[in-house]
């Protein structure tokens, strides 16, 4: 536990010094390729434990490249490449004995746009616990937390054997949530999960990430920036510039802080010219 | 000065107005429209004309003695000659065709598409598996009578001219046709979906297994089905390996599965060969009707491959 205590490189640490929260995600000078084309540079940010970390940026500026780094989900385009760090309570995750499948089942995903399975709301909880060999019997149970937590019990206990594309588009992603939550994993990453939705449907997933955050790491991006100040402890900012090295313009980290100081007394002029509407 | 007051538009303004709004007459559309129908029409007219002359040339034979008909052999005498050995034949070689073509085609898709790795070598196969599909198919029959018929050491399992040289020679034929379809059914799968499954932990192969395959289904029922229809009305090739007409004279049971090894014949050979024939009562009554059978047959076949399209489309979408 030791080693996962270095949260010093965080500038202003002020508030939560006496917490018991740990960094669970270790990102150091990670860069992400696409081909010979480098995508993201220069990203270095603890993620810590039971809090919810939010990346904002303009477009194009890889703060999505860099979340699917964090469970091997790059891995699924056959050009990407990491470099650098990415520690899981201490362990690399591109080691190469480390096996991405039980990254993703540890490191959950929700992605941008519902994407339930095609088949019914209990089949689509229950496959990732099913694929990891859990006990049929705990299924029943599994399902009904799950939903729960994802605030959807209420609305669909009676109808768990439906397809799950039948349900609303909020409902859909929420199952989505559920589905992530089945597996049992530490980290929830969050692909700009509400850009899909209505203000309604958004306003019960940040609740609900405001409710699961005791108990999961969360790590989300999205394009709203009053979400982030919402709903995150943490935020890092992101922006594309020209790369000296291959001449394009690519992704970097600018300023990684807690959520109040990134809005109101950012480091960095270019945080602070995103965050008050001047650019992007 | 008063307010200005709010001036209504004037009836000038509004013909004025009307004239740019009117509609116009589309000529060119208009044109392009009766083309289209146009060529509708002239389709489903050969398609017609084809149909009606069967119906009417077979109307006797199908309508007085079809009992008779599917269930006769081969004969001299056209009024006592039937299908039966063509249809168990033509049977034959669909379930051949069915068994070889469809796990080998779709298991070659799944690995050109979901494994290989994207380089030079696999873009050539890709490319020669699509030009294949475009080979005529008298070709494979030389093909099948090489290997399948004649082929050292394989000659002797399938013991010449038989069913199953022929069938195997289909196989060979329908093959490239049930890797494309394959192929572009597995390609037609969003991403989402497999990110879905990959996202809570699933291997490649449970992505393919539990998502892909069954999204891909309908696409995959499709191809495959339409190629049996082909292979069931292909005689180019099995006149090469050797099918008969004329020489069969027993009608063994369906179930006789050791039939495969014995001289057959099978529906678009009779058909050729009746066609070929100087009695009226082979050359157009017979023919026809042995037409109009392969023809349901056909049709049987494709209704199959759109229920079960419909059946798998409507689970994967609500």
């Amino acid at each position: 536990m030791n080693s996962d205590l270095q949260t010093s490189d965080i500038q202003t640490d002020t508030a939560a010094a006496v917490d018991d929260s740990y960094v669970v995600l270790d990102i150091k000078d990670l860069e992400v390729f696409y081909g010979d084309f480098r995508a993201v540079r220069q990203v270095t940010m603890p993620v810590r434990s039971k809090e919810i970390t939010a990346m904002i940026g303009p477009s194009g500026c890889g703060k999505s490249t860099v979340l699917r780094s964090l469970n091997r989900m790059n891995d699924l385009i056959p050009t990407a490449r990491v470099e650098g760090v990415v520690d899981y309570h201490g362990i690399n995750l591109y080691d190469e004995r480390v096996d991405p499948v039980e990254v993703r089942r540890r490191i959950g995903m929700v992605f941008q746009k519902p994407n339930p399975f095609p088949k019914s709301i209990y089949d689509n909880i229950t496959y990732g616990p099913r694929i990891a060999g859990t006990d049929k019997k705990e299924f029943e149970e599994i399902v009904e937390t799950s939903l729960k937590k994802a605030a959807l019990w209420d609305e669909v206990k009676d109808r768990l054997k439906d397809s799950a594309l039948g349900l609303s588009g909020g409902q859909q992603q929420r199952l989505c949530i559920a589905r992530a939550i089945a597996t049992n994993p530490d980290v929830l990453l969050m692909d700009e999960p509400c850009s899909a939705l209505d203000p309604i449907a958004t306003g019960y997933i940040e609740d609900l990430m405001h409710e699961i955050k005791t108990e999961y790491t969360i790590v989300i991006v999205t394009h709203n920036m009053q979400q982030a100040a919402r709903v995150s402890e943490r935020t890092a900012f992101f922006t594309a510039e020209l790369d000296s090295e291959n001449d394009r313009r690519t992704g970097l980290l600018v300023e990684y802080d807690q959520t109040d100081m990134i809005f109101s007394n950012p480091a960095d002029e270019r945080t602070e010219n995103y965050v008050t509407g001047r650019f992007g | 000065m008063a307010a200005p007051t709010l001036r209504s538009s004037t009836s000038e303004d509004s013909t004025r107005i009307l004239e740019r709004l009117r509609k116009r007459v589309d000529v060119g559309g208009g044109a392009f429209q009766v083309m289209l129908l146009l060529s509708l029409f002239i389709t489903l007219l050969v398609l017609i004309v084809l149909l009606g002359q069967v119906l009417i040339d077979g109307w006797e034979v199908l309508t007085t003695r079809l009992g008779d008909f599917l269930t006769s052999g081969l004969g001299s005498q056209p009024e006592i000659s039937g299908i039966a050995q063509g249809l168990r034949g033509t049977f034959y070689l669909c379930l051949i065709v069915a068994i070889v073509a469809f796990p080998l085609g779709i298991g070659a898709a799944i690995y050109m598409e979901e494994y290989a790795p994207k380089n030079r070598l696999t873009n050539v196969i890709d490319i020669n598996i699509r030009n294949l599909a475009g080979v005529p198919s008298v070709v494979y029959g030389i093909l099948g009578l090489t290997i399948f018929v004649k082929g050292w050491g394989i000659g002797t399992i399938t013991g010449g001219s038989t069913p199953l040289a022929a069938g195997l020679t289909l196989a060979a034929l329908v093959l490239p046709v049930v890797i494309i379809t394959t192929a572009e059914a597995l390609r037609s799968v969003p991403q989402p979906l497999k990110e879905a499954g990959y996202g809570v932990g699933a291997t490649k192969w449970e992505v393919i297994k539990d998502h892909q395959l069954p999204y891909a289904a309908p696409g995959i029922f499709t191809g495959t089905l339409l190629s049996i229809a082909r292979a069931a009305g292909e005689a180019a090739p099995l006149i090469l390996v050797g099918t008969v007409t004329g020489f069969i004279t027993q009608i063994p049971p369906w179930y006789d599965v050791t039939q495969v090894r014995e001289t057959y014949t099978a529906m678009p050979i009779i058909i050729t060969r009746w066609v070929g024939q100087p009695q009226e009562g082979f050359k157009v009554d017979g023919a026809a009707a042995a037409i109009v059978i392969l023809i349901l047959f056909v049709v049987l076949l494709n209704s199959v491959a759109i229920v079960l399209r419909n059946r798998f489309e409507s689970k994967r979408e609500a």
